[in-house]
């Protein structure tokens, strides 16, 4: 059964499924962390986390650490080879427990090849969520490569691909143009014919705008994507962690009552230990434990209600949709040349082909909200806050925004619903 | 005395929040500051520097691989004569394991590196003030 269809079965009747981010560079600890994953207490789909130097094709530093027994931040699925996977994945991946390979890459056509030789069906990313903020790599080579890589998954039966799009830099992205983004690069699969996709949105700063802007996202995938077989994945903060174990399991049991609420099928979490280290396999197990706690919970939102509050999140996405769709029928191109153009910019991010005259600032009360929208095309619609730029302080204080709320125990409870 | 700074990731390192603050941190404090992004290939960082020949090459990576990668980037600028003797620091989270401060730190001192900071800001503005001081009485690069 497909990664695609195990999720929609597992998630059935309103159950969220959740997935740690997991890799290990010797196989039967990738193993051992897949089991402990799909005993956890909860419902879960597995993670193959690949290591950097294979997300960035230098198969000898692969080679070099593996022969040294070196550490590495993920399993190398190339260098390891598919044998060597099928016999990690064997008697544990299955319809009950659906495995996503995980990678990170502007160039993904090796891992891809070496994920599907191995058996497996699904992964993630995108031509610009996988190229702007972790690369140098051009775009429009990025979007060759993916345009490639998605012609290749798409010759598995019901392959699934899940767009990165909405998790852009992990915070300081205003959720319009992450929602784009998501939109967007599932509309690029699509062109390159896959047929089962998921949206992904990372959570931000405020609970009532992550409502706002999920719920934005659901419509515009059903607008947009009415053929496609589809899910939505919501990603536990990803900026800066809070440090204490209460601290971090309230904003990840803030998270998955976010998904349930708008209706996402799965979540990506984090763990207790995000803000020191790479998570230990029972880090990871008590995290999805965790979310799973507290999904259960907690009740999804009202079908047909709408969100609470309309900040324009929708009409922004969909300006900003409109006009890189208008660039060009051909999905890669119009990318190309919005970044190009500056209807695509993403605020702090250093990739030579974004423009960089965007940024996103927090309000005092934490909402997500535009400073500068360069050539975006929201003008209409943008509600901006002016002011000087941010100094390197003003940066930390808004990256540890949440780190701060989360970690101070006199105001627990603010962000609880 | 103002000093142009390169900053940059290591080849397998995809963060950059840690490059805008440090950009953003630098330039505040009047220094010159080229940054060269996310995941920069050795040769890029070798041919950039050789070309502009920084008063200070900044290399921040929290992947994990920061020790391997910084220890094989340190002896290739070490090799380059005009890098020879030019500053070049580290720091961020440098393993998967979360130390701080070990050993490992002496071994990137003996590759070659001038200062190893994990998550030490103050210690590294420090240094940064202090070169920017030898810079103005014309000391900049020799030790």
């Amino acid at each position: 059964m497909s990664f695609g269809t195990s999720i929609a079965r597992l998630a059935a009747g309103g159950c969220l499924v959740v997935q740690p981010r997991m890799g290990f560079a010797d196989p039967r600890r990738m193993r051992t962390g897949l089991i402990a994953t799909r005993d956890a207490d909860a419902i879960t789909a597995g993670t193959i986390t690949v290591d950097s130097y294979t997300r960035v094709g230098d198969d000898r530093s692969v080679h070099r650490a593996l022969a040294a027994g070196e550490n590495l931040n993920g399993y190398p699925i190339v260098g390891h080879g598919p044998a060597v996977t099928r016999a990690v994945l064997d008697g544990v991946a299955g319809p009950d427990f659906p495995v996503q390979v995980r990678h990170g890459s502007a160039d993904p056509r090796h891992i891809v090849a070496a994920m599907i030789a191995a058996g497996l069906d699904a992964t993630e990313g995108g031509p610009v969520s996988y190229c702007l903020p972790y690369s140098r790599m051009p775009l429009r080579q990025a979007v060759d490569n993916w345009a490639y890589t998605c012609e290749l998954l798409a010759e598995v039966p019901a392959a699934h691909l899940e767009t990165f799009g909405g998790c852009m830099m992990g915070q300081l992205c205003p959720p319009a143009l992450l929602i784009a983004l998501s939109v967007l690069e599932g509309l690029f699969f699509h062109q390159h014919g896959l047929r089962s996709m998921s949206f992904s949105y990372a959570q931000q700063t405020s609970p009532a705008q992550d409502d706002e802007a999920v719920a934005a996202l659901a419509r515009l995938v059903a607008e947009l994507l009415p053929d496609v077989q589809t899910h939505l994945v919501v990603y536990t903060y990803m900026g800066v962690f809070p440090r204490t174990r209460s601290g971090a399991s309230r904003l990840l049991a803030e998270s998955a009552r976010l998904a349930v609420r708008g209706g996402a099928a799965r979540l990506i979490v984090k763990t207790t230990a995000e803000a020191f280290r790479i998570p230990t396999i029972a880090e990871n197990v008590a995290a999805l434990a965790c979310a799973a706690a507290a999904a259960r919970a907690e009740q999804p939102a009202e079908q047909g209600a709408g969100p609470a509050t309309d900040t324009a999140i929708y009409a922004q996405a969909r300006a900003i949709i409109d006009a890189v769709l208008e660039t060009s029928t051909d999905v890669g191109k119009a990318l190309v040349t919005s970044f190009a153009r500056g209807y695509l910019d993403v605020p702090y991010c250093l990739h030579p082909d974004n423009a960089g005259r965007t940024r996103g600032c927090l309000d005092a009360s934490g909402w997500l909200r535009w400073q500068r929208i360069g050539a975006l095309p929201i003008r209409d619609s943008a509600d901006l806050i002016t002011g000087a730029t941010m100094t390197s302080t003003e940066l930390l204080t808004a990256l540890s925004y949440m780190e701060k709320i989360y970690d101070a125990p006199i105001l627990e409870g603010v962000h609880a619903r | 005395m103002a000093l142009d700074i390169v900053v940059t990731s290591t080849s397998s390192d995809s963060h950059t929040w840690n490059l805008v603050f440090l950009q953003l941190l630098l330039e505040e404090s009047g220094h010159r500051v080229i940054s060269l992004g996310a995941c920069v290939p050795d040769a890029v960082l070798l041919q950039t520097t050789q070309q502009r020949r920084p008063d200070l090459i900044v290399i921040s990576s929290v992947n994990g691989h920061g020790r391997q990668d910084g220890l094989r980037v340190i002896r290739a600028l070490r090799a380059c004569p005009q890098l020879a003797a030019t500053p070049v620091v580290i720091g961020g989270k440098l393993d998967t394991i979360g130390s701080e401060g070990d050993s490992a730190d002496v071994d990137l001192i003996a590759a070659g590196f001038n200062g190893v900071f994990t998550d030490d800001v103050a210690a590294f503005r420090q240094y940064v003030e202090l070169l920017a001081r030898a810079g103005r009485d014309g000391r900049v690069g020799v030790g």
